[in-house]
C-alpha cells in the first residue's frame, strides 16, 4: 500500500509517527525479562535460564523449562482470552475462576467412567446412566454451564446498571458455593480415558493456541470485535450510533464464561479430577495477563495478541523465579506488584498521549 | 409528496416544573437550511433533542416526510432518515476514522450475525471520499482518532453525517469549539448540503456564520419560538432584539 493512501488533504503520510502497537512494546517487556533471567542465572547460579547446560540432553534450548512455561500459562491463558473481551468491552469480570470451579464439577459428573480397575468407581455422582458418555456430552454440558454463568453476568450488567464489579462479584461467590453444593464438597474423578485425552500433555497448548488464533480473527475482522472496542472506548457513542449496547455485553459476558468452561474442562481433564477449589484466583491471574499485555482497564484499548504476550511474561516470571530458587511467597508477592505496576503504566502512556 | 420535510405542531418539554420547551410550531421545507439561535437555556437543544427522540417529548406531535412519527430512540430517527452532530462527539476515540465513520452500520463481506466479517477495503475508500469533500485534514486515517485536534474529529464527525445523510441533517453547535481554519472547512460541509439539497437545522451562536450559510433564522427565547425571519429581510441587530427579549414575538403575526 502506498504511503499517499493513508492522509488526506495534502498531508504526507509519515512513517515515523504511525502510533506504535503496544504489542510490540509489551513483546520487549518479555525480551527485557527474559535477559534478566538469563543474565541473573549466568552470574550468580553459573546456570542458563533459557538455554540447554546439561551435555546428556542434545538440544539448544531447555525445551523441558520452556514447555512447562507455556503449559503453565495456557489453562489460565484461554480464561484471559475471554476477560481481555470483556475488559475492552469496558467490564470486567470477577467470576471466572469460580466459574471454573463450578464448570469441572459438572462436567466431571458428566465424564466418569464406570469401572475403576473392575470395580465400581468410588466417586460416582449419578448413576449407571451417566457413565461412560460419549467426550461430547460433558463438553456440552460444561460450555452450556460457563454460558449460563456467563449470560447471567452480562444480564445484570447490561439491564440492572450495577456495575460489573459487583454483579461479577456476585458470582463468583455464588459459583464457588455451587461447586461446593454440587458433590457435598467431595472431589469427583475417574473420567472416561477420551475425556481425559482432551487435557493431556501438551494439549492445554495447543487448544489455548487455537483459541487465542480464532479471538484475534473475531476481534479484528467481525463487527462483534468492532463493536467491543466501541463500547469500551466510548459507550454513548456507540448507543447513539445504534450498537445495540445491551445484547453485546451479554454476548461478551456469555464468551468469556464459556472459555472459563473450556478452561475448566481442559484443566479437569488434565488434573484427571475436580474439586470445589478449583481455579480460586484464577479470574486475577487472567485479569493481570490481560493488562499486563496492554488491555487498559478502562475500556477500549489492548488486543488477544498483547495477551497472549502478557501470559507468557507471565508463565517467564513465574518459572524464572522457581529458577532462581525463589520461594512461592515472593512469587505471589511479585504478582501483585506487577498487576499494579502495569496499571500504573496505562496511565503514563494515556497521559503522555492526551499531552502529545 | 409535500413540500414539507418536518413540521412540529405544540411540541411541549417539561422538566418537573420547568417548561424547557413551550407550544414549538416549526416547520421545514425540503432543500431548506434554517438556523435556530437564542441564549443560553433558551430551549434549543432541548428541541433538537425532542425531534431525534434522545428524549421523550411531554406533548405536541412531529411530522417528518409526510407522516405523524413517534420515534422510540435515536437509532430509530436516523434509520428514518435524520442525522445529528450532536454537541458532545459521538465517536469512540479508540477507533480508526472509517470504523468512527461506519459505526453501527458496518459493511459486510460476509453476514454471520454478530460475527459478520468486516468489509474493512470497502469501509476505508468510501471514507477517504466522504472526508475529501470535507477538505479536511488527516495524516493517518488508520489511527485512532484519541491523537487528532478537536477539528479533525469535528470534520469526521460531521462527515459521518453529511455521507450518510439522507432526509434531515441537525447540527447542534458544530463549530464551538474549533479554530477559524477549522470552522470554514465545516461551513463547507455545510454548503455542500445545500448543494445537495439535503435539509438542515443549524444550531449556532454565531451570527456570521448564521447569516452565511442558512435561508431563514428560527429564534428561541424561554422555551418559545418568538421570531423565524427569512435572512433576506433581517438583521444581526433584529435578531439580537429577538434573543435578548427587546423584541417579543408577540406583536408578530403567528408563523414558524
Amino acid at each position: 500500500m502506498s504511503h499517499a493512501t493513508h492522509g488526506l488533504g495534502g498531508l504526507k503520510y509519515d512513517p515515523a509517527k504511525r502510533t506504535r502497537p503496544q504489542e510490540l512494546n509489551v513483546f520487549v517487556a518479555l525480551v527485557l525479562i527474559v535477559v534478566t533471567f538469563e543474565v541473573i542465572g549466568r552470574l550468580f547460579l553459573g546456570d542458563s535460564f533459557l538455554f540447554n547446560t546439561r551435555a546428556n540432553v542434545d538440544a539448544v534450548f531447555n525445551t523441558a523449562r520452556l514447555s512447562i512455561i507455556i503449559l503453565q500459562v495456557s489453562i489460565v491463558g484461554i480464561i484471559a482470552l475471554g476477560v481481555t473481551q470483556v475488559i475492552i468491552s469496558g467490564g470486567i469480570d470477577l467470576s471466572s475462576g469460580s466459574v471454573v470451579g463450578a464448570t469441572a464439577m459438572v462436567t466431571m459428573s458428566f465424564a466418569q467412567t464406570a469401572l475403576v480397575n473392575g470395580n465400581p468407581n468410588p466417586k460416582a455422582i449419578f448413576g449407571d446412566w451417566a457413565m461412560d458418555l460419549p467426550v461430547l456430552v460433558p463438553l456440552l454440558v460444561g460450555l452450556v454451564c460457563g454460558v449460563i454463568a456467563g449470560v447471567i453476568n452480562g444480564t445484570l450488567v447490561a439491564y440492572t446498571r450495577i456495575p460489573p464489579f459487583i454483579a461479577t462479584l456476585g458470582m463468583m461467590v455464588t459459583a464457588r458455593g455451587f461447586s461446593r453444593w454440587w458433590s457435598n464438597g467431595n472431589p469427583i474423578s475417574f473420567p472416561t480415558e477420551s475425556y481425559a485425552a482432551i487435557g493431556k500433555g501438551m494439549m492445554p497448548v495447543a487448544i489455548f493456541v487455537a483459541l487465542a488464533i480464532l479471538f484475534h480473527c473475531v476481534m479484528t475482522y467481525t463487527r462483534y470485535g468492532k463493536h467491543c472496542y466501541a463500547v469500551g472506548s466510548n459507550e454513548q457513542a456507540a448507543r447513539m450510533s445504534g450498537i445495540n449496547v445491551n445484547h453485546h455485553k451479554v454476548l461478551v459476558f456469555a464468551l468469556a464464561g464459556m472459555l472459563a468452561a473450556l478452561a475448566a474442562v481442559v484443566l479437569s481433564s488434565k488434573n484427571l479430577t475436580a474439586q470445589a477449589g478449583m481455579g480460586v484466583m484464577y479470574e486475577l491471574d487472567a485479569i493481570a495477563m490481560a493488562v499486563i499485555g496492554g488491555v487498559s482497564l478502562q475500556g477500549g484499548r489492548g488486543s488477544i495478541l498483547g495477551t497472549v504476550l502478557g501470559a507468557l511474561i507471565f508463565g517467564v516470571i513465574i518459572s524464572g523465579f522457581t529458577f532462581l530458587r525463589l520461594d512461592a511467597y515472593y512469587q505471589e508477592m511479585v504478582k501483585g506488584v506487577i498487576i499494579v505496576g502495569a496499571v500504573v503504566l496505562d496511565q503514563w502512556r494515556q497521559r503522555s498521549r492526551s499531552r502529545g | 409528496m409535500s413540500d414539507i420535510i418536518l413540521e412540529t405542531r405544540g411540541l411541549t418539554k417539561h422538566y418537573g416544573g420547568v417548561h424547557a420547551l413551550d407550544d414549538a410550531n416549526f416547520i421545514l421545507r425540503r432543500g431548506e437550511h434554517v438556523a435556530i439561535v437564542g441564549d443560553n437555556g433558551a430551549g434549543k437543544s432541548t428541541f433538537v433533542r425532542q425531534i431525534t427522540a434522545v428524549e421523550k417529548h411531554t406533548s405536541g406531535e412531529i411530522h417528518f416526510d409526510g407522516s405523524n412519527v413517534e420515534f422510540k430512540d435515536p437509532l430509530e430517527a436516523r434509520e428514518a432518515g435524520i442525522e445529528t452532530v450532536f454537541q458532545t462527539l459521538a465517536l469512540a476515540d479508540d477507533l480508526d476514522v472509517p470504523s468512527n465513520l461506519f459505526l453501527g452500520r458496518e459493511l459486510f463481506r460476509l453476514r454471520l450475525g454478530p460475527f459478520s466479517i468486516l468489509d474493512r477495503k470497502a469501509m476505508r475508500e468510501r471514507t477517504m471520499e466522504a472526508l475529501k469533500t470535507t477538505a479536511v485534514k488527516i495524516p493517518n486515517v488508520d489511527n485512532p482518532i484519541r491523537n487528532m485536534s478537536g477539528g479533525q474529529r469535528q470534520c469526521v464527525a460531521i462527515a459521518r453525517t453529511a455521507a450518510f445523510a439522507s432526509k434531515l441533517v441537525i447540527m447542534d453547535e458544530p463549530t464551538a469549539a474549533l479554530g477559524v481554519q477549522e470552522t470554514a472547512q465545516v461551513e463547507n460541509i455545510i454548503r455542500g448540503l445545500k448543494e445537495r439539497g439535503v435539509p438542515l437545522i443549524l444550531i449556532s451562536h454565531n451570527l456570521r456564520q448564521v447569516f452565511d450559510l442558512v435561508d431563514r433564522i428560527v429564534v428561541f427565547r424561554r422555551g418559545r419560538i418568538v421570531a423565524s425571519l427569512n435572512k433576506d429581510e433581517t438583521d444581526g441587530n433584529d435578531i439580537v432584539s429577538y434573543i435578548t427579549g427587546v423584541k417579543s414575538g408577540g406583536d408578530e403575526p403567528a408563523f414558524a
